[in-house]
């Protein structure tokens, strides 16, 4: 599904290398995690895949089931399938969320040649992915995720991925912020999106949301690069003894 | 203060264009009056402080600047509600193309008809707000207006008729020059929606003078027209009884140069005024908003909220005042003006003013100049939504506080598809 080949990324702004040739496969189907101390470009590695601005790929690549990512505009790579969860969602007083919503489904399906989706049956379909998130009618009317709760942004990130239903999604520590059982409902929802033509890749720092959405793969990420990839126990080492080993043995 | 040579010979330049129309003698008196006003202040020059973001040349030009005829690819405003309409052609009351003058809990008279007679309530109105706006900055546009103002309408609304009155504007020869003026006496419990639409002429000048009673109420919404080369200077008057109402919206799209002033006086307890206002300059568009609200009396409410977008060398100014005399104290007074700069050549020019001589007042006022949201753009891009569709969202999300303004929902819409269709013409 996704493939990353020796991806190299320093800032336009100044001269600072921040992903120092990172390889990564996730094939369809799969749960790859991501972990890593603070600083590591687990974010700037998720924001490189879904087009912003502001980095400047020196080498390497990335694919979509064989496209290249790396050639199109944010809206194409989200039309091609590619979701992400932001670590940060941004708040867009004026932008109601249901209109958002509404117009990125239908935006993505014209952009794939689909035919819209009627109001009433957009209706339907929120209201059920919000319940089972249980997020509030009212909050579906509010403008984008202004004055939500931290939480309530990440569940809302969950809700326009289980609306938009993509084929790779990156959650960038979606749990930061979640409390126990709002962890569990966005699991949930997560495991709920799980099959077989579908990817996840998962950062997080807490070994607890790999407990609900079960990985096949966990890479250590640091300075730039992945330094071990291993199975789900790999998580529990970091849980437990931190980074120090895993780090002094990658150098 | 004596006037500089050069505003004398300006002024008396743009008179000896003009011709005072005749009247019963009263109105004979009101209009020498204003024209005694307008020579004490001559035309507005560069270095009339209340001129200092807006050039008044093309205003003050004793021959008219031709504005080129536009044909609007859309259906006019408000085309779909019931309503009353009167029709102005180049600024002269067209009978024909109108509905009879005739709605139940309104009294309509063109104002040539109500200014010929010897008794006519008028004489209470015209010119009255006009000149009290006068202090403590001089307004001669509007002094000049009532002088001259050749057409017209005055209204009395005694009831709460069952439809807006809408006066529809139309510009047909390129050399226009109109100057028009209106009264509205909304008696004590009444209620009214005035719709105005179209660019009128070449070149503009038009003054509303609105005395809202106490617990009356008076609605108004407008869109300037989409003409790219007319001009226009407007004044709206507005006294307000106690417990009243006054709600007013503007939409200016494209036009070279606007200037809408107004000078609102909440003189009875408890009333409130809101006044708002969406512009959008793409290009050779210079506009300005100039408010002034005076609180006089207790527990009054006021907001002002301008909203513009401007790209590629357009202009947007706005000078609001909030002015709350002694005694007026509980005063709610909001006034936010804002623009969007859609790229790095358009300008912004602001200078909000509280002048408070009350002690227990709530007051706020902000204005801020910035440029689309990045992170909002890219989070609706990654979400699918192409990046032209994006910043449209955007700017209507950034224009929505003052849409918000318009409590007619059907009217709202209606000014939200002409906001999204002039987005759509201007995507770059
Ligand atoms: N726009 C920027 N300007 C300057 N430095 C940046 C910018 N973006 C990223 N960086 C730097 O790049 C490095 C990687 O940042 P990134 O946000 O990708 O880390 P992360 O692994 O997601 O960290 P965390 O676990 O704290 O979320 C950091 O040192 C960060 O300060
Ligand atoms: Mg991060």
């Amino acid at each position: 599904m996704l493939n990353i080949k020796n991806l190299h990324v320093k800032l336009e702004e100044e001269d600072k290398q921040i992903l120092k040739g990172v390889d990564l496969e996730v094939p369809a189907g799969s749960v790859h995690a991501i972990m890593g101390p603070n600083g590591s470009g687990k974010s700037t590695l998720s924001y490189v895949l879904s087009g912003r601005d502001g980095y400047e790929v020196t080498e390497g690549e990335a694919t979509l089931e064989g496209a290249d990512l790396l050639e199109m505009e944010p809206e194409e790579r989200a039309a091609a399938g590619l979701f992400l969860a932001f670590q940060y969602p941004v708040e867009i007083p004026g932008v109601g969320n249901m209109t958002f919503l509404r117009t990125a489904l239908n935006a993505q399906r014209k952009t794939r040649g689909e035919e819209e989706m009627s109001a009433a049956d957009f209706l339907k379909l929120i209201r059920d992915k919000a319940k089972g998130l249980k997020i509030e009618a009212d909050m579906l009317k509010r403008p984008v995720n202004v004055g939500f709760s931290g939480g309530e942004k990440k569940r809302n990130e969950i809700l326009q991925m289980a609306m938009l239903e993509p084929k790779m999604c990156i959650l960038d520590e979606t749990d930061s912020g979640l409390d126990v059982d709002a962890m569990r409902l966005v699991a949930d929802g997560v495991n709920a999106l799980r099959d077989e033509g579908r990817a996840f890749l998962v950062i997080t720092h807490y070994q607890r949301l790999l407990d609900h959405i079960r990985p096949d793969v966990v890479h250590i990420m640091a300075d730039g690069r992945m330094v071990k990839t291993g199975g789900p126990e790999l998580a529990l080492e970091v849980e437990n003894n931190g980074y120090a080993d895993i780090l002094a043995e990658a150098v | 203060m004596a006037l500089p040579q050069a505003k004398i010979d300006a002024t008396e330049a743009r008179l000896a264009a003009l011709a005072m129309p005749d009247g019963a003698q009263w109105a004979r008196r009101v209009r020498e009056a204003a024209l005694e006003r307008f020579r004490k202040m001559g035309l507005p020059g560069p270095r009339d402080e209340y001129w200092r973001f807006t050039r008044p040349d093309t205003l003050n030009a004793a021959q008219t600047p031709e504005a080129a005829l536009f044909d609007a690819d859309e259906p006019p405003a408000f085309s779909g509600l019931d309503r009353l309409r009167l029709v102005f052609r180049d600024g002269v009351f067209d009978a024909e193309a109108s509905d009879p003058l005739e709605l139940e809990g309104v009294e309509i008279m063109r104002l040539a008809d109500a200014t010929s007679q010897d008794i006519h309530w008028a004489k209470d109105l015209y010119g009255v707000l006009e000149e009290r706006a006068q202090d403590p900055v001089a307004r001669p546009f509007a002094a000049l207006n009532t002088a001259f103002a050749t057409d017209g309408v005055v209204l009395r609304v005694t009831g709460k008729p069952s439809k807006p009155l809408h006066f529809r504007y139309l510009h047909e020869e390129t050399d226009s020059d109109a100057i028009l003026h209106f009264l509205v006496k909304v008696e004590e419990g009444a209620e009214v929606t005035i719709l105005e639409n179209g660019p009128a002429a070449a070149r503009f000048n038009k003054c509303f003078e609105i005395d809202v009673a106490d617990r009356a109420a008076f609605h108004h919404i407008r869109t300037q027209g989409r003409d790219h080369e007319r001009r226009a200077v407007t004044h709206l008057f507005a006294r307000l009884g106690e417990e009243s109402a006054f709600k007013s919206f503007t939409l200016t799209a494209n036009g070279r140069l606007t200037r809408n002033e107004a000078f609102i006086e909440l003189t009875g307890d408890n009333a409130q005024a809101h006044i708002a206002g969406a512009a959008m300059g793409d290009g050779d568009f210079h506009h300005d908003d100039t408010v002034f609200v005076v609180h006089d009396a207790v527990n009054c409410e006021s907001r002002q909220v301008f909203k513009k977008v401007l790209k590629n060398g357009a202009v947007g100014a706005f000078q609001g005042k909030i002015l709350v005399k002694p005694g007026a104290q509980k005063t709610d007074g909001y006034q936010i003006s804002q623009s969007l700069l859609l790229d790095g050549d358009a300008q912004f020019l602001a200078k909000p003013e509280l002048e408070i001589y009350a002690d227990d007042v709530a007051c706020s006022h902000g204005s801020t100049s910035g440029a689309i949201d990045e992170e909002a753009l890219f989070y609706l891009r990654s979400r699918g939504v192409p990046e032209s569709e994006a910043k449209d969202l955007l700017v209507l999300a950034f224009l929505a506080e003052a849409i918000a303004e318009i409590e007619d929902e059907a009217i709202a819409a209606d000014i939200r598809d002409r906001l999204e269709g002039w987005l759509l013409r201007h995507r770059s």
